[in-house]
């Protein structure tokens, strides 16, 4: 099909107007945080740093941050272990219910996360005594577990088997091998998944808001609470825009580390 | 040739299922003790009920649950919103995605499509919360971004409700109907295009014909994220829905004080996601995933 001009024109068009529909919410949080109005108004009235300085200077919002990193971390390692641990185990034999299992593992970010939430919950609540930091490293580690499986196995499939089998052959017994062989050509596919993990780990609220402790805040809780605080709105609109600026940083460092079939981040 | 060479190699390569176990033991333990044990407790606790004195959840089998969500007006509206809004979000997500793959898969350079995949998948990772913070902002009534560039012309911003909700779920999912669309626009070769235009078709009528069923599974993949997503949604209604409420919403609202019926609500978009993926199962869909 040998597009008209006309016709690719339009669709360029349709294109950039889609892609401005993409950017533009995210560019007006950005310019939002500089806004010199204290209430959100369009357009701004006047611009300041002001907020930003507030913002972190707040003592809310730097205990929230430290929570998140805090969570994030714990998740991350906990997705790390168990997600590759899957990858390892699925990667090279068949064997019955296989399938099952990459099912399974993708179950907690497919499921409404209202749904993961409410029934962790449960869980929690009612049978291990209630929820304190631990439960929600548990959630989180729950649905960030499938992006470091999805990193993992898309290189231990494109690695195949030879080099692991060239290692037995040389006398390498099964933990060596992991040390020296598979564990350094699977590094920058756990560096990029794992990235991507703490990533989905540190913005998440909905899973978060059903499995955290009493007092234990996160910055997206922290902003939940304070969204509708019409005299928090500056400091919220700085956290928002922060926040934008952190996630976009993972999403870059991923790319460089994965391989061009690892770029959808395993989300897709 | 494992035969040969097997025996000077290690205990693990000799036992490949004690090493599977080893293996597995753990990350099953996590996923299937902890994760599918606490659906399989929310899915048994759909059918008990809770007594009305005491609050506490009644262990005994029954559907009142289900039965007061189909017989109560507003609940059985709140269920056919849900869906209404869910399948807004899915068209409207297919026809701002669609020109959008288009442009990346067949009039984009090559070497321009890694860079526009990154910009569609980048603000798939930016924070949630603060995407529908963002929209809070655009669909303020009087003094949003939408408002003001609607003023001029004299009309009204639409402010928080249903368009709200349907136009924040769409920006919310929008690269996940994007992203597989324009895998299957660039997996369909050129020379099909060729033949139809050489056999006489016009660009429209190719589209009709060769473009749409083929990608079809594609779109179809798209939707399945861009519908469960949007099911089992509350927070965006929270933030940018006024007064209109989803499923979620009824869930959030009554898993404190009534667990048996907040967990009968939220097997709803579970089920309805699940007649969606046996309905679309047929067309191919599920395996470009």
């Amino acid at each position: 099909m040998i597009l008209s001009r006309g016709t690719k024109l339009v669709l360029t068009l349709l294109a950039l107007i889609g892609g401005a529909f993409i950017y533009v919410p995210l560019a007006i949080i950005l310019v939002n945080s500089f806004s010199a109005d204290k209430s959100l108004t369009w357009p701004p009235s006047g611009f300041t740093t002001e907020w930003w300085g507030r913002a972190i200077d707040n003592e809310g919002v730097r205990s929230a941050f430290v929570t998140s990193i805090a969570v994030a971390a714990c998740a991350t390692l906990v997705a790390l272990v168990l997600g590759t641990l899957v990858a390892l185990a699925l990667s090279r034999q068949a064997f019955f219910g296989r399938e099952s299992i990459s099912l399974l593992i993708v179950l907690p970010i497919a499921l409404p996360g209202i749904v993961t939430g409410i029934a962790l919950n449960n869980v929690f609540t009612s049978y291990l005594g209630g929820l304190t930091f631990v439960t929600l490293v548990v959630a989180h580690g729950t649905f960030c577990m499938v992006v470091v499986y999805n990193n993992s196995i898309a290189r231990l499939r494109r690695m195949g088997g030879s080099v692991e089998e060239a290692s037995a052959d040389l006398g390498a017994r099964g933990f060596t091998t992991f040390r020296l062989v598979t564990f350094p050509l699977l590094r920058s596919a756990l560096i990029a998944g794992g990235l991507l993990a703490f990533g989905l780990s540190f913005d998440e609220i909905i899973v978060t808001t059903f499995t955290a402790g009493p007092g234990i805040t996160t910055l997206p809780i922290w902003i939940y609470q304070n969204l509708f605080r019409p005299n928090q709105a500056p400091i919220v609109n700085v956290v928002a825009a922060a926040l934008v600026l952190i996630s976009i940083v993972p999403i870059y460092v991923a790319q460089k580390f994965g391989d061009a079939d690892e770029r959808a981040g395993g989300l897709l | 040739m494992t035969t040969t060479t097997a025996t000077h190699r290690g205990f693990w390569y000799r036992h490949p299922s004690l090493k599977l176990g080893g293996l597995l033991t753990a990350p099953m333990a996590w996923l299937v003790v902890i994760y599918l044990g606490s659906l399989a407790a929310l899915f048994l606790t759909a059918f008990y009920t809770i007594d009305d004195f005491t609050g506490q959840v009644v262990h005994t089998f029954t559907l009142d649950n289900f039965a007061t969500l189909f017989s109560t007006t507003a609940y059985f509206e709140t269920v056919g919103r849900t869906i209404v809004i869910a399948l807004l979000t899915t068209v409207l997500c297919l026809i701002i995605g669609m020109p959008i793959a288009f442009f990346m898969a067949r009039i984009a350079t090559p070497r321009w499509q890694p860079l526009l995949v990154a910009l569609i998948l980048t603000p798939l990772w930016a924070s949630y919360l603060v995407k529908v913070y963002a929209w809070r902002s655009m669909l303020q009534p009087e003094s949003g971004v939408i408002a003001w560039l609607l003023t001029p012309f004299g009309v009204d911003s639409p402010g928080y409700g249903t368009f709200g909700i349907v136009i924040t779920l769409t920006y919310l999912w929008l690269p996940y109907m994007i992203l597989p669309i324009y895998a299957g626009l660039t997996r369909m070769p050129a020379s099909l295009l060729d033949a139809s235009a050489d056999l006489g078709a016009r660009n429209g009528r190719t589209f009709r014909s060769v473009v749409i069923p083929m990608i079809f599974p594609s779109v179809v993949a798209g939707s399945i994220f861009t519908f469960s997503l949007s099911l089992g949604d509350y927070i965006t209604a929270q933030i940018v829905g006024g007064k209109v409420q989803m499923l979620g919403n009824v869930v959030q609202q009554t898993y404190v004080t009534n667990l048996p019926f907040a967990a009968a609500v939220a097997t709803l978009p579970v089920i309805i996601v699940l007649l969606y993926l046996m309905a679309v199962r047929r067309s191919g869909a599920l395996d470009s995933l």
